[in-house]
C-alpha cells in the first residue's frame, strides 16, 4: 500500500546528469573576527552542477572542509528566496553579483561558465564591520529605523481600515519604496557607503500614505540624523545603489528623500 | 452540542476556556481576566523569545503599555525572522466584499479546514479580532492592494468561497512583519525593549514551578548568558525543518520549544504536519531548501496531469482531452482551490499511479495558459509577476510559456506547545505565541491564517492574557545570580562541549539530510503503523550515531554556524521521535495526518471522531538511568458546541 518510497526518491535526487557540471575557482574572503586581519584563501570546485544556487554551491564547499577539518567559511543567509535581506555576498565586486534585481541567494550556477574565477567578499562599507568572513554587521540600519522608521500606532487604536481610502496608484507607489529588504547593497555598492537609498526607501513609503503625515517632518529628520551618527557617507548621485539593489528600489526615492527634508527643515519641526 | 468522544480529561489540561454564548466569550473572559495597574507595569520584566509576527506584535505592544521587554532572535536583525517569507496573504471577517462573509464564517472555515480538532472558543476569537488586525496593520502603514477607488482589495484562498485574504503584491508577510517591526523598534528606541538579536534561547528556567528566564549562546561571542524576567513568551515559529527540506528559512528550528518542552511544557499533535501543494520540485542532492510557490496562484493556474501513464509529450502536445484536471474533477465546488491537505495527497496519487511530469515523474503541472488567454499577459504579471520571476530563476523556465511544475513540500506545523485560552503553556508564566503553539489550526491550517494567528496572538490576546500571569501569581524578585540560572547555563555549557567533543566524522548537516529524508518516507505526506513503528527504531540508532560521529570545526567561542545547527539537529532527533509517536497513536486520518490505514474507499481521510476527538499534548519523561526517553499523554476533549461534526467534504 505505501509508495511513499517514490516520494523519498522526489526528495532525495531528481536527474541532473545530462547537464555539464562546472569546475570553478573561487577566492573567498577569510577573516577570524573583527580585529583580525582578511585575505582571500582559494578553493577549486569540479562538479558544480547548473541547478545549484549560489548558496548551495557553497554549502558543498563547506561539506568539503568540514570533511577536512577545516573551519567552513561563515555567511549570512536564511530565507533563500531573496526577500528576508540576510545574504550579503559581493561576487566580483558586486553587491549580490551581476544580475539585476537578483539576491545573492537566487543566483543559480547555470549562470557562471565552465572555468570561471569568482572572487567573494563581505559586503564592504565603515558602518558594517566585519564579524567574520562574509558576515557583516548591519545594526545601523535597525537603529535608523528605531530612530524614526515607524508610524506610531497603538494596538486597539486603529479606526476601520477602509475608513481612509487611498488611491489604487498612491498605495502601489508606497509599495514600491516598501518593498526594500534592509540587506544593504545599495551601502556596500556606493564608492560613498551612502545609506541615502536605504533611507529614502522608508522615507518614501511612510510619507506617501496618509497614515504617515502626523509624523513626516519628525521622521525624515531624526532618520536621516541617525544615519549620520552611523558614519554612512554622502550621496554623491552615482546611482551606483539602484543598479546594485535586489528589488529595484528607485533613486527617484532619493530625490524625495532630499525634498522631504529640506520641507521638515523649513516647517522648523 | 456534540461531543462525540468519551475521552477522559486529564488534570493538566485546563484549557481555561470561558463558557456562555460563543460570540461572547471573549469579552466575557476579558471582563474577567485581572489587570495590571498602568503605574506597575514597568516592574513587570517579560521576556520575549522571536521577532516574527507573533514576537514582534507582541513585545511592541506589551512595551506600548508599559511592561519592560526584553526581545530575543536569532538572525542580525529582527526583521529578518521567517515570517518575512510570507506571500500570498492574510484573512480577515472584514467582508469588504459583501459576498456573504462574517466573523461565524471564518470561524466556521477554520473549524472545518483543521477537520474539526481545534477549540472553539480560541479559533472564534482568531476569527473576531481578525477585523481588528486589518486596522492596526493598514494604521503602521502596511500598503497593501487596493482597488482603484482606494477601497482594500481582496483575493480568495484554499479552503473558502468568499474572498477574505488581504495582501501586499506576493510580500504580504514582509509587509505585516515591517509593519510590527517598525512598531518594535520605535518601542526600542524609546528604551522600553531592549533588543537582542543574534542571541538563540537554548534553555528555560524554571524557578518554584514558574518560568523565570532563559539561558542564551550570543551567536557571535559564543558566550553563555542568562537572562531573568516575570514572564516569558516563545514566539519562535514551527519545526517544519525536522524534514530538512522544507519551504521554511533555514534557521527556523524547534530548540527554544524543545527546551521548554523538556522543562515542563506539554507538546501537542506533534503529528499535524502542513504539506503544501505548491512547491517548486527538487532539482538535485545539493537541494538546501524548498520554494513556495503561493497558494494565490491557484486562483488562476490549473492544475493537471496528462491523463495517460508515462507520457513522455511536453505539455503543449498534450491536447486538451488527453489532460486531467484532477481536482476540478475530483472536487468540482473547490476544484483548484481545495484545501492544502486535500490538494498534496491528490498530487501524490497522481504521482504514484506514474502520472507526474518532468523528468522525476514527481510533479503536476500549473497551468495559466487559460487565464492568460483571458486576462492577458500584463494582467496575469501584475498579480504575480514577481512569483513567475521568482520560478524562472529557479528552474530556468518561463511559466508564461510552459505551465509551471510543482509538487508538495512540508511547510508548516500544526502541532506545537500546548497552550490554553490565555496562551500559557503546562509551565506557569511561560506563554506560547504564533505557529511554536498548537492552538487554532486544529489539523490543518488553511492558507493566510498562519499570518492572522500570529498577530492575533500578539496585538491582541496576550496584551490582556499576560495579566492574569503577572497580576495574579506572587512573583518574588528574582535575579540571574539565583543557583537555578547557573546551574541550567552549567547544562547548556556541558551539551556544547559534548556535541564539540564528539570529533566524530559526519557534520551535523549531513546528519540532519538523513532524518530528514526518514521523517518525509515514514511520516510524511502519508503515514502507516510499520513504517512510523521502522522509524522510530532508525531516529534512535541515528540520533545515537549523532552523538558518537558529528563533527564541528572551529572554536565554541565565537560565531560557529555549523555549531548553531548542531544543537538543533541534535533537538530535531528528539522531536522526530515524538513526532512519528503521535502519528502512531493517532488511528484516524484527519487533516494533515493521513494515516493509509484510515481511509474511506475513495482515499479521503477517515477521522475517528468516537476515539480520538481530543489535543493529544504529550509530557516528557526524564532520561531514566537506562538512557531511554520517554513520554505520557495527556488529553484534552474537543466539545463542539457551535458547529456539527461532519465529515470534511469539498466536493
Ligand atoms: C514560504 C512561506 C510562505 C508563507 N505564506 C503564508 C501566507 O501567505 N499566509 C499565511 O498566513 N502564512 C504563511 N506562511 C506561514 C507563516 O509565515 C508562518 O507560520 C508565520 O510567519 C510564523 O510566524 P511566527 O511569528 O510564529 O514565527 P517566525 O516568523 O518563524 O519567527 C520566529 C522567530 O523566533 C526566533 N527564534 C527561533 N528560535 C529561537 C531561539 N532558540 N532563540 C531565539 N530566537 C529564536 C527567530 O529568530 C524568529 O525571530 C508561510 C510560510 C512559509 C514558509
Ligand atoms: S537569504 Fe534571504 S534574501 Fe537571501
Amino acid at each position: 500500500m505505501s509508495s511513499s518510497h517514490d516520494t523519498h526518491a522526489s526528495h532525495a535526487a531528481a536527474p541532473t546528469h545530462e547537464k555539464k557540471h562546472l569546475a570553478l575557482t573561487l577566492h573567498v574572503w577569510r577573516q577570524r573576527a573583527a580585529t583580525s586581519e582578511g585575505k582571500f584563501v582559494t578553493y577549486k570546485l569540479d562538479d558544480v552542477s547548473p541547478d545549484m544556487s549560489f548558496l548551495e554551491m557553497l554549502d558543498v564547499l563547506n561539506e568539503r572542509l568540514i570533511a577536512n577539518g577545516e573551519e567552513p567559511i561563515a555567511f549570512d543567509h536564511d530565507c533563500r528566496e531573496g526577500i528576508c535581506g540576510a545574504c550579503s555576498l559581493t561576487i566580483n565586486g558586486q553587491p549580490h553579483g551581476f544580475e539585476r534585481e537578483t539576491t545573492t541567494c537566487q543566483i543559480h550556477m547555470r549562470r557562471f561558465e565552465d572555468g570561471q574565477t569568482i572572487y567573494i567578499e563581505p559586503f564592504r562599507a565603515n558602518a558594517f564591520p566585519v564579524v567574520k568572513d562574509l558576515v557583516v554587521d548591519r545594526g545601523a540600519f535597525d537603529r535608523i529605523i528605531a530612530a524614526g522608521g515607524f508610524i506610531t500606532a497603538r494596538a486597539g487604536s486603529a479606526p476601520d481600515a477602509n475608513a481612509l481610502p487611498i488611491a489604487g496608484d498612491v498605495a502601489e507607489s508606497a509599495m514600491d519604496a516598501a518593498a526594500c529588504i534592509g540587506c544593504g547593497a545599495c551601502v556596500a555598492s556606493c564608492k560613498n557607503a551612502s545609506a541615502m537609498l536605504f533611507v529614502s526607501a522608508k522615507v518614501s513609503h511612510l510619507a506617501l500614505l496618509p497614515q504617515g503625515q502626523a509624523e513626516r517632518s519628525r521622521r525624515v529628520l531624526a532618520m536621516v540624523e541617525q544615519m549620520d551618527k552611523e558614519g554612512f557617507g554622502n550621496c554623491t548621485n552615482e546611482s551606483e545603489c539602484e543598479a546594485a539593489c535586489p528589488k529595484g528600489i528607485s533613486v527617484a526615492n532619493i530625490a524625495r528623500l532630499n525634498r522631504e527634508y529640506l520641507r521638515a527643515l523649513a516647517c522648523g519641526d | 452540542m456534540s461531543s462525540p468522544t468519551t475521552v477522559e480529561a486529564s488534570s493538566k489540561l485546563a484549557s481555561k476556556c470561558p463558557s456562555g454564548p460563543l460570540a461572547e466569550r471573549w469579552s466575557k473572559h476579558r471582563f474577567e481576566l485581572k489587570l495590571v495597574n498602568p503605574a506597575n507595569r514597568r516592574k513587570f520584566h517579560v521576556l520575549v523569545v522571536g521577532t516574527g509576527l507573533a514576537g514582534a506584535s507582541a513585545a511592541s505592544s506589551l512595551a506600548e503599555l508599559g511592561y519592560s521587554v526584553s526581545a530575543f532572535c536569532i538572525q542580525d536583525s529582527p526583521r529578518r525572522a521567517h515570517s518575512i517569507a510570507a506571500q500570498g496573504g492574510i484573512n480577515a471577517a472584514k467582508n469588504y466584499q459583501n459576498d456573504g462573509d462574517s466573523v461565524h464564517r471564518l470561524f466556521y472555515d477554520t473549524i472545518k479546514g483543521g477537520d474539526f480538532r481545534a477549540r472553539e472558543s480560541n479559533v472564534h476569537r482568531l476569527a473576531e479580532v481578525s477585523v481588528n488586525i486589518i486596522d492596526q496593520c493598514v494604521a503602521l502603514g502596511v500598503p497593501f492592494a487596493r482597488e482603484y477607488g482606494g477601497l482594500l482589495a481582496n483575493r480568495s484562498f484554499g479552503g473558502a468561497q468568499v474572498s477574505r485574504t488581504f495582501y501586499a503584491r506576493g510580500q504580504t508577510g514582509q509587509q505585516l512583519l515591517l509593519g510590527a517591526y517598525s512598531g518594535l523598534m520605535r518601542q526600542v528606541g524609546e528604551g522600553q525593549v531592549k533588543l537582542y538579536p543574534r542571541h538563540e534561547m537554548l534553555d528555560l528556567v524554571v524557578i518554584d514551578g514558574v518560568a523565570r528566564g532563559i539561558v542564551c549562546r550570543d551567536l557571535t561571542t559564543g558566550e553563555i548568558k542568562s537572562y531573568a524576567g516575570d514572564a516569558v513568551l516563545l514566539c519562535t515559529g514551527g519545526y517544519g525543518n525536522v524534514f530538512y527540506l522544507s519551504t521554511n528559512a533555514k534557521a527556523c528550528n524547534v530548540t527554544a520549544a524543545w527546551r521548554a518542552h523538556k522543562r515542563g511544557a506539554l507538546f501537542a499533535n506533534a503529528c499535524y504536519t502542513q504539506i503544501h501543494p505548491t512547491c517548486i520540485p527538487v532539482s538535485g542532492s545539493h537541494q538546501s531548501k524548498l520554494t513556495l510557490m503561493s497558494e494565490s496562484l491557484r486562483n488562476d493556474g490549473r492544475v493537471w496531469v496528462p491523463k495517460a501513464k508515462g507520457d513522455t509529450r511536453s505539455p503543449e502536445q498534450i491536447p486538451e482531452d488527453e489532460r486531467d484536471y484532477y481536482l476540478e474533477r475530483k472536487y468540482p465546488s473547490f476544484g483548484n482551490l481545495s484545501p492544502r491537505d486535500i490538494s498534496s495527497r491528490a498530487a501524490k496519487q497522481v504521482c504514484d499511479e506514474g502520472r507526474g511530469v518532468g523528468a522525476s515523474k514527481m510533479s503536476v503541472f500549473l497551468d495559466f495558459r487559460a487565464a492568460i488567454e483571458r486576462d492577458g499577459v500584463d494582467e496575469i504579471r501584475s498579480r504575480y509577476g514577481n512569483l513567475f520571476q521568482m520560478y524562472e530563476r529557479i528552474t530556468g523556465e518561463d511559466p508564461y510559456r510552459v505551465p509551471m511544475r510543482i509538487y508538495p513540500a512540508v511547510h508548516y506545523t500544526m502541532g506545537g506547545l500546548w497552550v490554553d485560552y490565555n496562551l500559557e503553556s503546562t509551565v506557569p508564566g511561560l506563554f506560547v505565541l504564533g505557529e511554536a503553539n498548537f492552538s487554532d489550526h486544529g489539523a490543518n491550517r488553511l492558507g493566510a491564517s498562519a499570518l492572522m494567528q500570529g498577530l492575533a496572538d500578539g496585538y491582541f490576546v496576550i496584551p490582556y492574557t499576560i495579566a492574569a500571569h503577572l497580576a495574579g501569581r506572587k512573583l518574588g524578585k528574582i535575579s540571574t545570580s539565583h543557583d537555578e540560572f547557573k546551574r541550567v547555563e552549567q547544562g547548556v555549557r556541558e551539551r556544547i562541549e559534548r556535541l564539540k567533543n564528539a570529533k566524530g566524522k559526519r557534520s551535523p548537516d549531513s546528519f540532519h539530510r538523513e532524518l530528514g529524508l526518514l521523517m518525509w518516507d515514514k511520516c510524511g505526506m502519508a503515514r502507516n503503523a510499520d513504517g512510523l513503528r521502522e522509524a522510530l527504531v532508525k531516529i534512535r540508532e541515528l540520533r545515537d550515531a549523532y552523538w558518537q560521529d558529528v563533527k564541528i570545526p572551529g572554536d565554541a567561542a565565537e560565531l560557529n554556524n555549523v555549531l548553531e545547527h548542531a544543537g538543533r539537529v541534535a533537538d530535531f532527533f528528539e522531536l522526530a521521535e515524538l513526532m512519528c509517536m503521535d502519528a502512531l497513536h493517532r488511528n484516524e486520518s484527519c487533516g494533515g495526518h493521513f494515516r493509509e490505514e484510515y481511509q474511506t474507499p475513495d482515499g479521503e481521510a477517515k477521522r475517528d471522531d468516537a476515539n480520538f476527538c481530543y489535543a493529544g499534548a504529550w509530557e516528557y519523561a526524564p532520561e531514566s538511568p537506562s538512557g531511554k526517553v520517554g513520554w505520557s499523554m495527556h488529553k484534552e476533549p474537543l466539545v463542539f458546541e457551535n458547529v456539527k461534526l461532519a465529515e470534511r467534504s469539498y466536493k
